[in-house]
């Protein structure tokens, strides 16, 4: 009897694989976990930090989105906190939509050579230079940025050379490897018995690319340009160097002006943890932090809007 | 030639123009770090502390810094991305749960650096009190490094036929021993060129670094290998500015006389061991591939 037991006991424990099965598909989900745990740490820390400029501080939204002086913890002329952010917000996205304007025809262009018109040439030479671009880390350009651009710049358009012209040369330049990678991506996703079609109806070269390939490849070439301003809004130190770093709104192109990430960068550090001049920079992180939110839904919604049907 | 014909030679010329002066702009970029930079760089400056008021510094403890947190990032984030990515690749079903994970990494991967960093900021150095220090630099570049890690498995998983885990399974192994001991090494090659990959892109990172690792290199002591010692090149908790850090910060606030000298020759380093681990990438995985295949 007692052996029956015994013996339905082993029976009925799990096998030394399956406890170890068991182990191990815990610790993969554990650690899938720890990410999500990081990625949710990230939200709920910085928008506490953030949203208590408003809730301790009592700063309205309308002074922080609508002010356009900024240096917290004194007061306008007019009586109120000094917590303006709109300079940085238009800073950022000037700089943003500037340089995404002027990459993209180029990128597209240097996509279409690379597929349509030169395969063999783009994927000996253009393919691997841009996937080194792509590489290279920021401050590098923002180091070019800052002996050549800014130069250049004061040169040939007079002021400082430092601006919001300097900052969408330096973002153009970064965002172009990002965003011919991408688009040379969707082109080549578009399915080969397109342009046959397309040319055995008649249509030239170029009426196939324009009217066919670039159609089909739309959502994919979108989702790149979004990558691509998503990575001006978030680039910080390129811009940081070049852009000038004067908390004033951009009168013109080479005026010196900032973005939310280059007040961050030069002003986390000299302020104390807590005080309204650290909330409002919390604050600007948070925007920051919404804003990298909102082109991850945008590049979700181009997606599901453009999958390719097949 | 009619209008259409002719349209199509002057559209594909244009293209053609663009595409020669991307090149130019990439060739002129490329050509202008290593020439400006390259002359810059000799051993003394490889090796050498650098100087604050004087000319003739070089970047030692920088590029030290950047390759012993380069290490220490790589070795924490490993196991997690590989935990995770198995999870994704093997064991996740299609649902609500497993989508949601994904649009996490999703948003994590297009973080700017610089919230990553602020985040490392506020939870390393301030909430568990590490300061400016290798450790809070560490850990927020592995926050840094996992989604793209992850994906970079994930994707090398995902290229292993389901041949192999039938295989394994078949011969009776459990579905977690099957991973372990087929489909993983199976994936190794694309394993290490995923790594070497995400390597680059930790050398170069700076922005991530500036509030958790500092922006200050103490001089080291290189004869003294305890961890426990604050001076020693190993130890977890001085500050530690990186060779990425130190070319914005001599930029920006940097007032010795070769300034410029030193941060050109620091990018050349810089953008040199970012293309050796993009060559390398390509070229050790597939001789680990080769070795392994060809050993049976």
């Amino acid at each position: 009897m007692q052996q029956n037991q015994k013996l339905a006991k082993q029976l009925m424990k799990k096998s030394k694989t399956a406890r170890y099965e068991r182990f191990g598909h815990l610790l993969s989900l554990s650690a899938l976990l720890l990410i999500m745990a990081i990625v949710l740490g990230i939200i709920i820390f910085i928008a506490t930090k953030g949203l208590s400029t408003f809730f301790k501080d009592h700063i309205s939204l309308k002074d922080f989105f609508g002010g356009v002086i900024w240096n917290p913890g004194t007061q306008t002329p007019s009586g109120q906190q000094a917590v303006g952010a709109l300079p940085m917000i238009v800073g950022s996205f000037l700089v943003t939509i500037l340089a995404a304007v002027v990459s993209t025809p180029f990128a597209i262009g240097t996509a279409v050579y690379m597929t349509e018109i030169s395969p063999k040439r783009g994927a000996k030479i253009l393919q691997p230079v841009t996937e080194l671009l792509v590489g290279i880390p920021s401050v590098v350009y923002g180091f070019i940025g800052l002996s050549v651009v800014v130069p250049f710049v004061r040169h040939t358009f007079g002021g400082s050379g430092f601006g919001i012209l300097s900052g969408t040369f330096v973002l153009f330049v970064m965002i172009l490897p990002t965003i011919v990678s991408m688009t040379v991506d969707s082109l080549k996703a578009v399915p080969k018995y397109y342009r046959q079609a397309s040319l055995a109806l008649g249509a030239t070269k170029w009426q196939t690319i324009w009217k066919v390939v670039l159609r089909a490849a739309t959502p994919g070439i979108l989702t790149a340009i979004v990558f691509g301003m998503a990575r001006a809004f978030g680039e910080a130190l390129a811009v940081q160097m070049v852009i000038g770093n004067a908390a004033l709104m951009p009168h013109n192109l080479v005026s010196p002006a900032s973005t939310l990430t280059s007040v961050l960068t030069a002003g986390m550090g000299n302020t104390v943890m807590g005080s309204l001049q650290n909330d409002a920079l919390w604050s600007l992180a948070l925007v920051l932090l919404v804003m990298s939110l909102f082109f991850n839904l945008l590049v979700h919604f181009i997606g599901r809007k453009g999958a390719f049907k097949k | 030639m009619n209008r259409t014909q002719k349209q199509s030679r002057t559209a594909i010329l244009i293209l053609r123009l663009i595409a020669g002066l991307v090149v130019l702009i990439l060739a002129f970029l490329i050509g202008y770090i290593f020439i400006t930079g390259l002359p810059n760089v000799s051993w003394r400056f490889l090796t050498s502390p650098a100087k604050a008021f004087t000319a003739g510094g070089g970047i030692g403890i920088q590029l030290f810094n950047s390759i012993y947190l380069l290490i220490l990032a790589m070795l924490i984030s490993l196991p997690i991305a590989l935990g995770a990515s198995i999870y994704l690749n093997e064991y996740a079903k299609d649902n609500w749960f497993t989508s949601t994970i994904r649009t996490a990494i999703e948003i994590l991967s297009s973080l700017p650096s610089v919230v990553v960093g602020l985040f490392g900021f506020l939870l390393f150095v301030i909430q568990f009190n590490y300061g400016f220090s290798i450790i809070s630099g560490a850990l927020t570049l592995t926050i840094f490094n996992l989604p793209l890690l992850t994906r970079n498995i994930e994707e090398a998983l995902a290229g292993v036929s389901d041949d192999q885990r039938q295989g394994g399974l078949g011969l009776g192994l459990s579905k977690y021993e099957t991973i372990i001991h087929i489909v993983v090494p199976a994936a190794l090659p694309g394993i290490i060129s995923g790594i070497i990959l995400c390597s680059g892109r930790v050398f170069g990172e700076a922005a991530a670094l500036i509030y958790t690792a500092g922006q200050s290199a103490p001089a080291l002591n290189f004869g003294d290998w305890n961890p426990f010692n604050i001076d020693s090149p190993l130890s977890p908790l001085r500050p530690a500015e990186t060779l990425a850090v130190h070319i914005w910060k001599i930029n920006s606030e940097g007032i010795m006389p070769d300034l410029t000298k030193v941060s050109s020759g620091a990018a050349a380093v810089l953008v040199l061991a970012i293309l050796i681990f993009n060559l390398s990438a390509r070229y050790i995985g597939r001789k680990v591939f080769e070795k392994m295949t060809s050993v049976n």
